[in-house]
C-alpha cells in the first residue's frame, strides 16, 4: 500500500467502516510509516479541535445579526 | 397569520427575532461559513416557524425548537449551493488521480512533505493563537467542502443519511472530506508550525 492510497482510507476510516482488508493493510502500513502515522494522529487531533471550535464560534456573542439584516427579516416576517 | 399574532399565549415571532436571532445567526453562521447564507437561514427559520407555530409545544424551549427547524433549513441551503456549484459533475474517478491531491504526493506516491506532530493536543487547545489559525485555514477550504467537513465532523451524522440529504453519491462525499482534511493539516502545518518554529528561534 502506498502513502497515498493509506492516507484516503485513513480519512474514509473516519466515514465508512473498512473491511477486514482494509483495515489489515492499513495495520501493516502505519506499522512501518511513520509520516502516515502522523497524518492519522493530526487527523484525530483535528477532529477534536474543530468540535470545540464550532462550539466556540457559536458562544462567541459578540458575533450578532447586521441591523439590516435584523430590519428584513422583520419586514419579511410582518407580511406574513 | 393575523389570528395568531392577536393570541397572547402564543409567541410573537418579532420575540424570537429578539430574543434568538443572533443565536441563530451564530449557528447558521458557523456551519455555513457565508454571511449572506446565515440571514437566509435565519429568515427562513423564523417563516417556518409561524407556520408550523401550531406544532410548538412548550415542552421544549423555544431555541431548541427553533434551532431545530435551523438544522433543516441550513441542509436545504447547503443542497442548493451544492447543486449551483458542483465539485465534481459526475461520480470522481475511483483511482488516484484525484484533483488536487498531487501537490501531496510524489510520482511515486510518498508524501512530497511528511506529515509531522501539531503538537500536545491539550497544550495545543489552550492557546488562543491556535483556535485563530484554526479558523482561519478553515475559512480558507472551499465552502462546499468546508461545510460538508463541519456537518460531518460536528453534528456526527452518518455519512449515508448526509449524502441523501445533500443528494450526493458517497464517493463524492468521501473525496471531498479527504480533501477538506488534507487542505486542513497542510494549512494548520503551514500556519501553526511556521508560528511555533519562528517563535522558538527567536528566543
Amino acid at each position: 500500500m502506498s502513502c497515498k492510497q493509506a492516507s484516503r482510507l485513513a480519512s474514509q476510516a473516519l466515514d465508512r467502516p473498512l473491511t477486514r482488508r482494509e483495515r489489515f493493510a492499513m495495520w501493516l502500513h502505519l506499522s512501518i510509516c511513520d509520516p502516515c502515522s502522523q497524518f492519522v494522529a493530526q487527523l484525530r487531533l483535528l477532529r477534536t479541535a474543530l468540535q470545540q471550535q464550532l462550539r466556540r464560534e457559536e458562544q462567541d456573542e459578540s458575533v450578532k445579526l447586521s441591523d439590516s439584516a435584523r430590519d428584513t427579516i422583520r419586514e419579511k416576517l410582518h407580511q406574513h | 397569520m393575523e389570528k395568531i399574532l392577536n393570541q397572547t399565549d402564543t409567541p410573537n415571532p418579532n420575540d424570537w427575532l429578539n430574543e434568538h436571532g443572533d443565536y441563530l445567526y451564530r449557528f447558521a453562521l458557523t456551519r455555513l461559513r457565508d454571511q449572506h447564507l446565515a440571514e437566509d437561514a435565519v429568515q427562513e427559520t423564523l417563516l417556518a416557524a409561524i407556520k408550523s407555530s401550531d406544532s410548538f409545544t412548550g415542552k421544549s424551549s423555544a431555541r431548541t425548537w427553533l434551532t431545530g427547524i435551523l438544522k433543516h433549513k441550513i441542509i436545504d441551503l447547503m443542497r442548493r449551493a451544492q447543486r449551483e456549484q458542483p465539485l465534481y459533475d459526475e461520480d470522481p474517478p475511483e483511482e488516484m488521480s484525484e484533483p488536487g491531491m498531487d501537490e501531496f504526493f510524489d510520482d511515486s506516491n510518498h508524501w512530497t512533505e511528511k506529515p509531522s506532530s501539531l503538537g500536545d493536543p491539550a497544550r495545543l487547545m489552550e492557546q488562543q493563537e491556535f483556535w485563530q489559525i484554526l479558523q482561519g485555514c478553515l475559512d480558507r477550504l472551499p465552502k462546499n467542502l468546508a461545510r460538508l467537513f463541519l456537518l460531518r465532523e460536528i453534528e456526527e451524522e452518518d455519512n449515508e443519511t448526509i449524502c441523501k440529504e445533500l443528494e450526493i453519491s458517497a464517493t463524492n462525499a468521501w473525496v471531498m472530506l479527504y480533501r477538506s482534511r488534507m487542505g486542513l493539516r497542510k494549512c494548520m502545518e503551514m500556519h501553526w508550525l511556521k508560528r511555533t518554529s519562528a517563535e522558538r528561534s527567536g528566543m
